[in-house]
């Protein structure tokens, strides 16, 4: 065969085999990304017909903006919060339902469930518990905090975000920290077992540590998705009461399409793009140094 | 010691069933006050409901009012035909860069993976003003289109890892005897797949099955819309009238329960191997 007809079967495989996962890649994800960079310069909106560059008048007016920055500190507080008491969770359900145990598979389905289900649907279920009943609780209770609904209480309605956040990924996290429990080397478990280690001196000094890909592994979920929540968000709160709950994803998304300040919009998009990527590899890296070798 | 153990066991037992209680409390509240009527429900959430009182009606009013048969044909189509390309688009471009070692698929590669840490909140705005103005919103084609893009990222680097460790024997041989690369594909390799398109479809499925902002920005008129989509309209419509609401929302997930009894194994399998890949 000839070069250059190798060459052109070359190119006729490539455009076969990798060529709509290519084109549907690029065109739905490289050039917005591409062009969104460019967006951030301009003062682009879909109401006016023409556009200016602006150059980083943009940015200078998000770092400027007081309210996306409190919006954005709390959306730092609730990934924190979520991710915490998600993992702890999680692994707690993983540690109860690892080992004998009977009707494992049917326990184990049943705290996966809430995955299922999209975070609008979630969140209008929540939003009925909230406001119908617990409130109905604290009456039965007499018990003053529960009687006024979590979600008109500026404080307490981005707790709700969170009770909902953690019961919503906790079934998802318990399931990869049970494939964790399962990888751990059973020699390794006898041997600390015969030097006399047991119950939570065992958990602390041999599982724990032989754990630390699994907690890296849901960290990370966890912090992608809570930068990420919108549905539930929406659903649940809508950003209320006063925008006390309005978290990150959702200020974008209302600077840019009830605003039209689609070049505002995408610079935040960007500073939250760096923040997401910051958090989730930095946590990597430093969970990474806990690794030890089983 | 022996009835230590057992103690230990009790507990155990206790605390998981206690907490699976509460982990399906809010499920098990929305069935019962999905057969009440709303003053009902208000006065008492706790409380069984009635015989014959209400019964079925919540769920009619809800099934017509919701469009559900339309919205869930849409969500189904939807899901189903971009499912179908992401897998085949995406394992054939695994195999491909996998077995071609050149710079270029390298880049392509790295690129791909890379993008997993994008949040779509950083593409949405460019991605509205450009498909916008080329006209091309509000068709569930190019949802589909999309949901194919972004679907590469991920399912090209479990196929990837997975292709990596096929031994070229098989193919070769079949290259040998005359057959085409695409034929070889897909009588040799694609058969082996199957473990990972499994995961693979599973983690897919929940992702476009439940996604709400995507089609959100897309699909604007109500005759498009998914299931999420008229799950959120009809709850902005009727705020006020709890009780058909709540049948709303055990209809929305009546059909994922029925497919997750028959396929729970799977699905928590799936999950697995997407999370550890």
């Amino acid at each position: 065969m000839s070069k250059k007809s190798k060459l052109l079967g070359n190119i006729g495989n490539f455009a076969v085999f990798a060529g709509p996962s290519v084109i549907t890649f690029t065109c739905v994800l490289l050039v917005p990304l591409i062009y969104g960079v460019y967006l951030t310069f301009t003062n682009y909106s879909p109401i006016r017909i023409t556009y200016d560059f602006v150059g980083f008048s943009n940015f200078k007016s998000v770092f400027t903006d007081k309210e996306f920055w409190q919006q954005f500190v709390k959306t730092l507080g609730y990934v924190f919060y979520s991710t915490v008491f998600c993992n702890l969770l999680a692994f707690l359900l993983a540690y109860l339902l690892t080992g004998n145990i009977k009707a494992r598979d049917f326990l184990r389905a049943g705290f996966f469930t809430p995955n299922l289900i999209g975070g609008i649907v979630l969140g209008y279920i929540w939003k009925f518990i909230f406001a119908n009943v617990v409130t109905k609780l604290g009456d039965i209770l007499g018990y003053q905090p529960l009687m006024t609904s979590f979600l008109t209480h500026p404080d307490r309605a981005i707790v709700a975000m969170i009770i909902v956040t953690v019961w919503q990924y906790a079934g998802y996290l318990m399931i990869i920290y049970i494939a964790g429990f399962v990888g751990i080397p059973q020699d390794v478990q006898e041997a600390s077992e015969i030097d006399g280690a047991t119950g939570l001196r065992k958990l602390y000094s041999i599982t724990i540590p032989l754990m630390v890909p699994s907690f890296i592994i849901c960290f990370f979920i966890m912090i992608s998705r809570g930068f990420m929540t919108y549905d539930l968000n929406l659903a649940l709160t809508n950003g209320q009461p006063y925008g006390s709950t309005r978290l990150a994803a959702m200020h974008i998304y209302q600077k840019a399409f009830q605003a039209n300040e689609y070049g505002i919009g995408q610079a935040e998009a960007i500073i939250f793009f760096i923040t997401v990527a910051v958090a989730a590899v930095s946590q990597v890296l430093l969970t990474k140094r806990f690794e030890v070798e089983a | 010691m022996k009835n230590k153990i057992s103690f230990v066991k009790v507990i155990r037992y206790v605390l998981i069933y206690f907490l699976l209680i509460l982990f399906m409390m809010p499920f098990y509240l929305m069935v019962i006050n999905s057969f009440k009527t709303t003053q009902q429900f208000v006065s008492n959430p706790f409380s069984l409901p009635a015989l014959n009182k209400v019964g079925f009606d919540n769920y009619i009013s809800a099934f017509k009012k919701m469009s559900f048969l339309k919205a869930i044909g849409n969500s189904a189509t939807i899901t189903l035909i971009s499912i179908i390309l992401i897998l085949l688009t995406s394992s054939m471009a695994a195999y491909f860069l996998v077995r071609h070692k050149w710079k270029i698929n390298k880049v392509i590669f790295a690129v791909m993976v890379a993008s997993m840490i994008v949040p779509f909140q950083a593409i949405m705005i460019p991605l509205v003003s450009i498909y916008g103005r080329l006209n091309l919103m509000n068709s569930k084609w190019v949802l589909i289109f999309m949901y194919i893009g972004f679907g590469q990222g991920f399912a090209v680097f479990i196929f990837h890892g997975f292709i990596k460790n096929i031994p070229l024997e098989m193919e070769e041989s079949a290259l040998i005897d005359g057959c085409s690369k695409v034929q070889s594909f897909f009588q040799i390799v694609f058969p082996l797949l199957k473990p990972v398109l499994v995961t693979v479809l599973i983690l897919d499925v929940l992702w476009i099955w439940n996604d709400y902002l995507l089609p959100s920005l897309v699909l604007l008129s109500p005759a498009e819309r998914t299931l999420p989509l008229s799950t959120y309209s009809f709850f902005n419509t009727y705020s006020v009238d709890y009780a058909p609401l709540m049948a709303g929302i055990v209809l929305t997930i009546i059909p994922v329960v029925i497919v997750y009894i028959f396929s729970q194994k799977h699905i928590i399998h799936g999950v697995v191997q997407g999370a550890i890949k």
